[in-house]
């Protein structure tokens, strides 16, 4: 006889964790395992979504390093007659108020994007990580004064931030990764710091104190690889964001300038034809939309798979 | 309690008078000559210096600042050149707006997260959830301008029901301004929603592993009763902290609506200010858009304070 | 009273209220599908209760759990019945098993803090029952609430309705839970680890009440733990679960004095024994580890680890039969089981005798006088308060005490982690610098620790070989490959297979990276071990294993043990002698043997009394303390044990600090009654049976053991 269990009523609360595998098995653990990042793989595959996400991210870091190369026209060259073409064979998406052609404008777009704000991405993450486990581990005054102030940065909702600074310091890809990096910086730090002090009063760390070992050795041996996977993830949302960003601030013409085929840009720039041209502006718009949403996939597909059953927020 | 909040109250007017000297800082420190960028390329040092004089800008740099800030705190905001009017009323005019557009996609956008959150969260792992989940995580990175482009092309340009545009008057009633309100509303809303979804469904799923809820359904409750006395009293606890901080993104995200619609709102005050350099503009506008967000999350700590009887009764 | 309560009371034979026949339960996980628990079959009558023994994959909550039918989503009851008053739970429609489980059946699990919800007042949360299943209105539900209150013995109960989960403490939260459980009268009650969460003289009071509850109410009781103690204390019968099967099923005293099963004779044999002499004897080992239950041998799930298996036991899988009455064995040799005091005698040997080489060796460790308050934002947390102690040579300092005495940071402030606000320790005289920081090289290897949790004692980014290498060339600056050989030899002394050098901690079990973080602590060859709670988390098996290792490694290099748990049998069966700690002070000190006869400090006496011993013959006079520890930021003035002492004085107790009494050898206790007063009126607070108890082997003089014999 095979038995249902209570799950049949809607808005049905008696649901408990499916994690139980261990619970079940008893503490006996002790196998030796698959390396680490086998696991991950096998955890990755069984989810789609992340791995469609995956997948498509490598596409588009593919056109990244490559995209000059696939790309079927030079983004800047201009064309009188071919001016808002609709999309045809030999020009996918069309050509814009230039006669530039979208499509390669698209493909080497990605690269602009890529740079920007992954080297905006990676900088706050290198100074971030820096700054949440010395703080973290410090305690104390130091890291009460080094909170508050990034608090300060954090109060600012972060476009308005950026926008505040980059018209400020005037607009150019060299200050948006700048800004990028300032925008960050806290976010990167605060995760790092919580994990720190997560960390701090484990008890391997305590064992290291008591065999007399550097504070150094402790942040960089002890707590910083186990920190990794938490990182990993952070970083990978935080260029996800960066990503709306970037492009955000192209569309508001505080970003980077023409002729750069920066997405957020094109569409700016081809505002007034939306009416008649709406392609565009359509493609940029939904070649944004789709890099952003597979790389919000990708990012929580990293999260669930390096961090099963923790790691929320 | 009682110090609690005036704890945080004091926390707040430091990280308001911080937040005002970075923006004091960015905005006249930062360009460097502002006189030249005004009078243009080809004025006389003698012109510049006796407009930097005018404008104040010859003094020291704290001078400057606490003249402004004092003047701040007065409600005496400036006149802004580009406008060629007295700042105050016109940035409370537009706030007014970006009021209304907000309030519309807060209601739109709260109820449906946080039903749709409990939904995901109650359903685990079924197509519902599933579908619910990748949704939300799909838009939360969506930058405004793509959703709402979007919009547009399908609900203003292919269907025709909503107007494309919401250059309406900046002084319209809420009656009037309504019907172009509802595309940008919604614009702003999707990216809020998934936040929101997110959040929901992350705390209930956690609420419902507690052994807590175990103890509710063993007592024989019907599951009614489990859900709405016991799972959300602690589940939703989290959320409002969550939609206080929301508005955060909320702001940026009218900034970008608000200018993709051409709407009257302080977002678009904002940019037009950038574009035409206006400091004072720039500068009260900013300033005032920081102080909503920080007494935003000021609320939503004591709201969370309040309601949580762990910290209530301490 | 101990033992079972006899059910003769009623003529009639007691009527079978909860019967489970041929259960099976089953898991979906990323695995495959588990079985979790297999063929299980029990009963429970009215009045009687029911304990389920098992370690850890054994299935006990699984079980009880699966048979209420409540189980995560991947979990599923595959075959069996289920009947509770005759009701056959499986196949149940929803609505009436939710009705069923509020009215007729009650559940309290182990950690009453998470168990109510910290939202809501406790009243509203006991009334909700009383309105829905006993159909009352507000205010017959709020009179039921506060009889019920009364019924647990707590304190103020109108006051207790208002308070949210959180302001109350666990024990009184924990009264409130089976208060709530109880509301109904149900005839079901299942108790899963109830008190394992609580402090020692916490868990005496409510075992006491559930004793008492079960006179009182018509409940059947299933009641799951891995503590033997504390089945003696509450159950009738007992059934021991092993990888989801019962090996057996007796009367308690059945049980105990004569088990039937080889897995029953070997956990008893795992478990310390109270015995106050000073010859210290080893543990029994178990063999192997514990199966997982998608790897179970063919036949007999225990037999790769048991003592008599033949080849029959291979072959098949052995049901569980009656072999005697009332006693039911899954064991095919159950004929061939020895007595346990026969067995004990033979499967363990002695390995040393307390305070051999005592007095010439000396003392190692002085902690004089020693304070570590903090201050807090109310005041100050004065969790050391003066703290006098040593650890001599190459012997053992257990350190007990409950919740809040302070005893980890006492350890914590000799090695350094936590710094010393006041007071001196001293290393062979030496004064030792407050922190880890300002010690020398040369200092921090001489102390080493090995900590409570297992699972975070170990660097999970780094190899077992590498965790072991790194104290050698760090501390006793040996070159990479010495360190190597060194290590694997380490490994070997610790009884782990050369094999794990790199292996991550991950790809352990719990008892296996406690072996690991032992010989981290001994790769630099320290004088001094620290030893917090090593044992605690583990099962009952891999405690007995791990406490025979540490002895053994104690007997092979000399070092020095301080040796911290609040679990009493543990410390007295490794210790050579004892500190009592209480609130930041030390109670009472002296050798192992003197410090548990009498005369004891009134706080010894009532731990000694309050421990559950795996004993259903031995008697103990039942001194509950009141009320529960006060928080170290407010420390009673004079004797801080006064407000909950069960031989307070008077006047004197509140206003002066005590003297320290001396006794024979270094026995010292800080009290204000004399010696004599309090051996005289301690006479009879700990009595073993004469020849049931295999642990009370006689002290090879006759000794002075008040405590013995009847």
């Amino acid at each position: 006889m095979v038995e249902r269990n209570l799950r049949d009523e809607s808005f049905d609360t008696a649901i408990m964790d499916e994690t139980m595998a261990e619970e079940v098995l008893g503490p006996e653990g002790g196998r030796p395992r698959p390396k680490q990042w086998r696991l991950y793989w096998r955890r990755l595959l069984r989810r789609p979504a992340a791995l469609v996400g995956t997948l498509v991210f490598c596409i588009f870091l593919f056109l990244a390093v490559f995209g000059p190369w696939v790309a079927p026209y030079d983004y800047q060259e201009q064309s009188a007659e071919l001016r808002l073409n609709t999309p045809t064979l030999s020009h996918p998406f069309g050509t814009d108020q230039f006669g530039r052609d979208i499509f390669s404008r698209v493909i080497v777009g990605t690269r602009n994007i890529f740079l920007i704000g992954g080297l905006g991405t990676l900088i706050a993450v290198v100074i971030g990580t820096a700054i949440g486990l010395v703080a973290g581990y410090m305690g104390g005054a130091g890291d009460e004064v080094i909170m508050r102030l990034l608090d300060v940065l954090l109060s600012f909702p972060s476009l308005l931030l950026a926008m505040v600074l980059l018209a400020a310091a005037g607009p150019s890809s060299r200050n948006v990764v700048l800004v990028v990096a300032l925008l960050y910086i806290p976010m990167v730090a605060r995760v790092v710091r919580s994990m720190v002090l997560d960390l701090k009063n484990k008890e391997f760390v305590e064992a290291a104190r008591v065999r007399g070992e550097k504070r150094s050795y402790i942040l960089v041996r002890e707590i910083l690889p186990n920190s990794l996977p938490p990182l990993l993830v952070e970083a990978s949302m935080r260029f996800s964001y960066s990503i709306f960003l970037v492009a955000s601030l192209g569309y508001l013409g505080l970003g980077v300038q023409p002729p750069s085929p920066d997405w957020g840009l094109q569409i700016n720039e081809a505002r007034n034809f939306f009416q008649i041209a709406p392609w565009v502006l359509l493609f940029p718009a939904c070649i944004i939309a789709v890099l952003v949403i597979s790389t919000s996939l990708m990012s929580d597909g990293l999260r669930q798979v390096m961090l099963p059953g923790g790691g929320r927020n | 309690m009682g110090r609690f909040i005036l704890r945080r109250l004091g926390f707040m007017v430091l990280t308001v008078i911080l937040a005002s000297i970075v923006i004091f800082w960015a905005t006249t420190v930062l360009p460097g000559d502002v006189a030249g960028q005004i009078l243009g390329r080809y004025a006389t040092e003698e012109a510049k210096s006796q407009l930097r004089h005018e404008l104040g800008l010859d003094r020291p740099v704290h001078v400057q600042y606490a003249d402004w800030l004092g003047g701040y705190v007065r409600g005496d905001w400036g006149e802004s050149p580009s406008m060629d009017t007295v700042v105050r009323p016109v940035v409370f005019e537009r706030l007014r707006n970006s009021f209304m557009l907000a309030i519309v996609a807060f209601a739109m956008y709260v109820p449906l997260g946080i039903f749709l959150g409990l939904l995901a969260a109650l359903r685990k792992n079924t197509w519902a959830d599933n579908l619910i989940s990748v949704g939300s995580l799909a838009f939360i990175g969506l930058p405004e301008f793509v959703s709402g482009l979007i919009l547009i092309a399908i609900f203003s340009i292919e269907l025709g029901w909503f107007p494309s545009q919401s250059a309406i008057d900046p002084s319209s009633t809420f009656v009037e301004a309504f019907p172009y309100l509802i595309l940008p509303a919604i614009t702003v809303a999707l990216t809020s929603l998934a936040y929101v979804v997110r959040m929901t469904r992350s705390s209930t799923v956690d609420v419902l592993q507690m052994d807590y809820v175990r103890t509710a359904n063993l007592k024989g409750l019907p599951p009614r009763k489990v859900l709405f006395t016991h799972v959300l009293r602690n589940s939703l606890l989290p959320t409002i902290t969550v939609v206080a901080i929301g508005i955060g993104w909320l702001i940026g995200g009218l900034i970008i609506t608000e200018s993709l619609f051409s709407y009257p709102g302080i977002g678009r005050l904002l940019l037009f200010a950038i574009q035409h350099r206006d400091l004072v503009l720039i500068q009260a506008t900013a300033l005032l858009i920081v102080i909503i967000y920080v007494v935003a999350n000021l609320v939503a700590d004591i709201l969370y304070a309040v309601l949580n009887p762990r910290i209530r009764y301490t | 009273m101990q033992g079972p309560a006899p059910s003769g009371a009623a003529p009639a034979a007691p009527r079978a209220v909860f019967e489970i026949e041929g259960l099976h339960i089953d898991y979906t996980t990323e695995l495959g599908v588990l079985h979790a628990v297999r063929d299980v079959s029990l009963t429970v009558h009215e009045h009687e209760s029911f304990g389920l023994v098992g370690e850890s994959g054994s299935g006990k909550s699984t079980l009880a759990m699966g048979s209420i039918r409540y189980l995560a989503s991947n979990g599923k009851v595959t075959d069996g019945s289920v009947r509770l008053g005759g009701v056959e739970l499986l196949g149940l429609p929803a609505r009436q098993l939710r009705e069923l489980w509020g009215s007729r059946i009650g559940v309290v699990y182990q950690s009453p803090l998470s168990a109510l919800n910290p939202s809501i007042v406790i009243g509203k949360q006991l009334a909700e029952v009383a309105r829905r299943h006993l159909g009352m209105d507000a205010s017959a539900a709020k009179a039921r609430v506060v009889e019920m209150l009364t019924k647990v013995a707590m304190p103020d109960p109108e006051a207790v309705m208002k308070r949210y989960p959180h302001q109350l403490s666990g024990g009184m939260l924990q009264r409130c839970v089976i208060a709530m459980a109880l509301m109904t009268n149900p005839s079901l009650l299942i108790m899963d680890e109830p008190t394992t969460a609580l402090d020692v003289t916490t868990q005496a009071v409510v075992l006491d009440l559930v004793a008492e509850l079960k006179r009182e109410f018509d409940s059947a009781i299933l009641y799951i733990t891995h503590d033997l103690g504390v089945i003696t204390k509450i159950c009738d019968r007992v059934g021991v679960m092993y990888a989801g099967e019962f090996m057996e099923q007796a009367g308690l005293r059945a049980l105990f004095t004569r088990p039937l099963h080889p897995y029953t004779l070997d956990l008893l044999g795992c478990v310390p024994r109270f015995d106050p002499t000073p010859e210290k004897r080893s543990l029994v080992t178990i063999p192997g580890a514990i199966p997982r239950v998608d790897e179970l041998p063919p036949g007999c799930i225990f037999a790769p680890r048991c003592e008599f298996v033949r080849d029959s036991c291979t072959k098949e899988r052995p049901p569980l039969v009656p072999v005697a009455p009332e006693h039911l064995s899954a064991c095919l040799r159950w004929s061939v089981v020895p007595p346990p005091a026969e067995y004990l005698r033979e499967a363990t040997e002695a390995v040393r005798t307390a305070g051999a080489e005592a007095e010439e060796d000396g003392v190692l460790v002085e902690v004089a006088g020693t304070q570590v308050h903090f201050k807090a934002p109310k005041g100050v947390i004065r969790a050391v308060d003066g703290v006098d102690l040593d650890v001599r040579v190459g012997q053992t300092l257990g350190v007990v005490g409950e919740s809040g005495s302070g005893k980890t940071t006492v350890a914590r402030a000799i090695i350094g982690l936590t710094p010393a606000t006041g007071g001196d320790i001293t290393l062979r005289g030496k004064s030792l610098p407050r922190t880890t920081g300002k010690r020398p090289r040369s200092t921090l290897r001489e102390i080493q620790m090995v900590f409570q949790n297992p699972d975070a004692s170990l660097n999970p980014t780094r190899t077992v070989g590498d965790a072991i290498m790194r104290p050698l060339s760090l501390l006793a600056g040996v070159s990479r490959e010495e360190a190597k050989r060194r290590a694997q030899d380490l490994l070997r002394s610790v009884s782990l297979p050369v094999s794990y050098f790199d292996r991550l901690p991950h790809e352990l079990s719990g008892g296996e990276k406690q072996r690991v973080a032992i010989a981290r602590a001994f790769a630099a060859e320290p004088e001094l071990i620290l030893c917090d709670e090593p044992i605690s988390s583990l099962d009952v098996s891999v405690q007995g294993s791990l406490m025979n290792l540490l002895m053994q490694l104690q007997v092979e290099k000399r070092t020095s043990y301080l040796f911290i748990s609040h679990d009493l049998s543990a410390v007295q069966h490794l210790s050579d002698s004892i500190a009592v700690v209480y609130l930041g002070h030390v109670m009472e000190i002296g050798d192992a043997v003197q410090v548990l006869t009498p005369p004891f400090h009134p706080y010894t006496e009532a731990l000694l009394s309050a421990v559950p011993l795996p004993d259903p013959d031995v008697k103990q006079k039942p001194i509950r303390l009141g009320g529960s520890v006060p928080s170290a930021m407010h420390v009673p003035s004079g004797c801080r044990f006064h407000p909950r002492c069960p031989r307070f004085l008077g006047d004197i107790c509140v206003n002066e600090e005590p003297p320290w009494r001396e006794g024979a050898g270094a026995h010292r206790i800080y009290c204000h009654i004399p010696l004599d007063d309090l051996a005289r009126l301690q006479a009879e607070t700990l009595v073993f049976s004469d020849d049931d108890d295999p642990g009370a082997a006689k002290a090879p003089d006759g000794g002075n053991d008040q405590g013995e014999g009847a």
